[in-house]
């Protein structure tokens, strides 16, 4: 157990965004491996890598691919071989990279990537859309999204001690939304180096490891007598990756002293009647909001999803249970889904079917390409939510909020 | 409750890691006196490219909750200070996508300041910063437009004399002493620290009072409705265009009535009609298809579409037929070729004067051969004791 006067002297401030924070984390959990191509925001993090490696903090293979498929399949080989690894795109960079994407996860390679969540093509956008990272979320690929550029290195500590954990070793994506945390510098407590190494053991793939001492065929071609196994394997391995998460939260509190709950960050929820729920950076607004609303005796509250593969289900049921109406924030779109709703407001509706309560569940789709939720609009939505907890309604709505009509 | 807030105006590329700079040492600097901010660039929904103006922020704030309470609302609608490192950019900022023209202080909070620098006057300056129905203050940091490349930053303390500058104008959300000590941390040289003490000492400040200033009103354009947009990303076309300023002859295209590019430049081409040949290499290689073909065959370059690069200055075969002046030259965006109709005499006065005040030695920003490094810091420097 490290005492608080440790940690203080174990860690020193710096002023970074969350994608130096991520840069400063492969330097501290001694990455072997990194390729890059660039795609905005995402590339924010070639640079402080790149300026990490020229002052000499970071020692490592740099390998800028001549693709985004080539990025991910060059990882995804360094890490069969036992090294540890960290890649990254955004937008449409991550969708040329799909079919790297998806054969990482039956091959079982961990890796830790970096999704600045970006608008897809076209029309031509740079700003947060969370519908890149969330295009993988049936293949394997445990994902996490970010709200503070502090999160931003935390996580990826997490990220890799889950990923290259025995019982998993499946890859994990940290999400951080484009701009407001990859373009955005704030104070980050940088641990040091023996802090990391307590927490994060080294990768060991074990009899998996492709060396020539070890001789392995990995990838093989399969047909209909096989498939269904391996992917049931796969399946058991996302599975397990949940009480994995869960200790690694745990150890990670009791050495670094922070970090709060695993799947949900709960704001102001004890009391709450009506609570809006949501990832990433719009936490900012809504905890404003909440505070804001709790002083004219309104009992709101907030709930950040921030494991959303492997999906919180148990936590959800539970937390959800307890208010008479929830509004499920989408950063994405959903064409054609279930009422139109957003990716994460399906996934909160269908958990809750097994639970009692019932809940009214409305969907917000709210600051696509990057717009700013506003407080404004954070107020919209609670009070939309409080109508649909007086009215008893069952949250058949979808609102578009913060579009122009 | 004391949260501040500086916005920094800067040109695209070419002053990236001035103003990051700029932002940065404000909160490294806030921190030596245990308070707490964060430092963001503006990227919206517009690229950041060459010369195009772009916004950093930097806030700063008492506690951790003070400043969550201020980032609530991510882009800060009222600053402190509004920071412009480039003077061309008092004539207003259409920031990230063309929604209009911004006055270069429409978001200074009444009482505020605007810091830039510059070697006009306050009077110069006022001709281009728009009105506004508050008092505050304009203050300048003697110095010529600190431009870098992409890759190479040049470090002609720029930053740190718009820090001195600073604690002048903006005192209780940073003192000067810790912004040096800032700025020792970071540079590790005294040389910075003198900089931004002499310019701590010398910025010039004076107030400017409501309805003082440029009283042109600033271009706006309402944005549609999605159902009033046409879909599947269609834009329309533009009409082709007919005669000049609507006249029988010439040629002049229509352009967008929306998208300007007033704010883009930095220079501007000044044509001599009375030597031009009419070869029509201007016309033919501008990128921007900003000249208009006047009745008699000449090219008029229209300010409401040139951005500045000086392509018309390179390609014209005829000596000082066409010259790129300094923007900051110019307080109006009328047409040459039709001040040169109206006065010949007074026209080739006026060229003249133009050229002699800013004729723009280079025809880009950045590096270009070896040594220009140290020639522009030298002149910095020399600069900075004016």
């Amino acid at each position: 157990m490290t005492t608080s006067a440790d940690i203080q002297t174990l860690e020193t401030e710096e002023l970074i965004s969350g994608s130096e924070a991520i840069a400063r984390a492969c330097a501290l959990a001694d990455v072997d491996v990194i390729t890059a191509y660039p795609i905005r925001p995402y590339d924010t993090v070639m640079q402080f890598v790149s300026k990490l490696i020229a002052d000499g903090e970071l020692t490592c293979e740099y390998i800028v691919a001549e693709s985004e498929h080539s990025q991910f399949e060059i990882v995804k080989h360094a890490s069969a071989v036992g090294a540890r690894v960290f890649t990254g795109s955004s937008g449409v960079g991550w969708f040329y990279a799909f079919e790297a994407l998806a054969v990482t996860c039956g091959l079982r390679l961990p890796m830790v990537a970096m999704v600045g969540n970006r608008a897809l093509d076209d029309p031509g956008a740079f700003g947060c859309e969370h519908n890149d990272a969330l295009a993988v979320r049936d293949l394997g690929w445990m994902l996490n999204w970010a709200a503070t550029a502090q999160e931003c290195i935390d996580t990826a500590f997490l990220a890799w001690r889950v990923a290259e954990d025995p019982r998993v070793f499946l890859p994990v994506a940290i999400s951080t939304d484009g701009a407001f945390l990859t373009h955005s510098q704030q104070i980050v407590k940088v641990p040091d180096k023996s802090l990391v190494d307590r927490f994060l053991p080294p990768y060991d793939r074990g009899k998996f490891q492709l060396h020539p001492d070890n001789p392995i065929t990995i990838a093989p071609q399969v047909n209909e007598d096989w498939l269904m196994e391996i992917r049931r394997q796969t399946d058991a391995a996302m599975r397990r990756a949940r009480d994995v998460i869960i200790e690694a939260h745990e150890d990670f509190k009791s050495i670094f002293g922070r970090g709060g709950d695993p799947f949900l960050e709960e704001y102001m929820t004890d009391d709450a009647d009506v609570v809006l729920m949501g990832m990433g950076t719009l936490t900012l607004p809504l905890k404003v909001t909440v505070r804001r609303l709790r002083e004219r005796g309104h009992k709101v509250g907030f709930i950040r999803v921030k494991w959303f593969r492997p999906f919180p289900t148990p936590e959800i049921i539970e937390s959800l249970s307890r208010f008479k109406a929830v509004g499920v924030i989408d950063r994405d779109y959903s064409l054609g889904s279930p009422l139109h709703g957003g990716v994460l407001f399906n996934e909160v509706r269908s958990t809750m079917y097994s639970s009692d309560s019932r809940v009214p569940i409305i969907g917000f789709v709210a600051g696509l390409g990057g717009r700013e939720i506003t407080l404004r609009s954070t107020r919209e939505m609670f009070e939309i939510t409080e109508k649909a907890a007086e009215e008893g309604t069952k949250g058949q709505e979808i609102h578009w909020i913060g579009v122009r009509e | 409750m004391s949260t501040y807030a500086v916005e920094v105006v800067y040109r695209g590329i070419f002053q990236k890691r001035l103003s990051g700079n700029i932002c940065r040492s404000i909160v490294l600097a806030s921190r030596m006196e245990g308070k707490i901010g964060t430092a963001f660039g503006r990227y919206g929904d517009s690229p950041e490219r060459n010369g195009i103006p772009a916004k950093y922020f930097a806030v700063v704030a008492d506690d951790a909750l003070e400043l969550e309470e201020y980032l609530a609302q991510y882009e800060p609608t009222q600053v402190d200070a509004t920071i412009v490192v480039d003077d061309t950019l008092c004539k207003g900022v259409e920031s990230w996508a063309w929604y209009g023209l911004q006055p270069i202080n429409a978001l200074t909070k009444p009482g505020g300041t605007v810091i830039v620098t510059s070697y006009q006057d306050p009077e110069q300056l006022k001709e281009d910063i728009h009105v506004k129905d508050e008092p505050y203050n304009l203050a300048i940091v003697k110095g010529s437009k600190s431009f870098s490349g992409l890759w190479v930053y040049k470090d002609d303390h720029t930053d740190v004399r718009v820090l001195g500058a600073l604690a002048r104008v903006v005192p209780d959300m940073v003192s000067l002493e810790s912004y040096q000590k800032a700025i020792l941390q970071q540079w590790k040289t005294e040389a910075k620290v003198v900089s931004s003490q002499r310019s701590h000492e010398r910025v010039h400040i004076s107030p400017v009072e409501p309805g003082e200033g440029n009283e042109t009103e600033p271009y706006s354009f309402e944005m549609p409705g999605w159902q009033e947009m046409e879909e599947a990303l269609v834009i329309p076309g533009i009409a082709q265009g007919g005669g000049f300023r609507g006249g029988e002859g010439g040629f002049e295209p229509v352009r967008s009535a929306v998208f300007k590019k007033y704010s883009t430049r930095t220079m501007r081409p000044v044509v001599n009609f009375e030597t031009c040949t009419k070869c029509t290499l201007c016309w033919l290689q501008c990128p921007d298809s900003c000249f208009d073909v006047t009745p008699d065959g000449l090219y008029d370059a229209n300010m409401e579409a040139c951005c500045g690069c000086g392509v018309c200055e390179d390609v014209c075969p005829v000596p000082n037929c066409i010259t790129m002046v300094n923007e900051e030259a110019f307080v109006d965006n009328d047409s040459q070729y039709e001040h040169w109709q109206k006065n010949r005499d007074d026209y080739m006065g006026w060229l003249e004067k133009k050229i002699a005040l800013g004729k723009s030695e280079r025809r880009s920003h950045g590096f270009h051969h070896v040594g220009q490094y140290q020639e522009e810091n030298a002149m910095a420097e020399v600069g900075s004791d004016d």
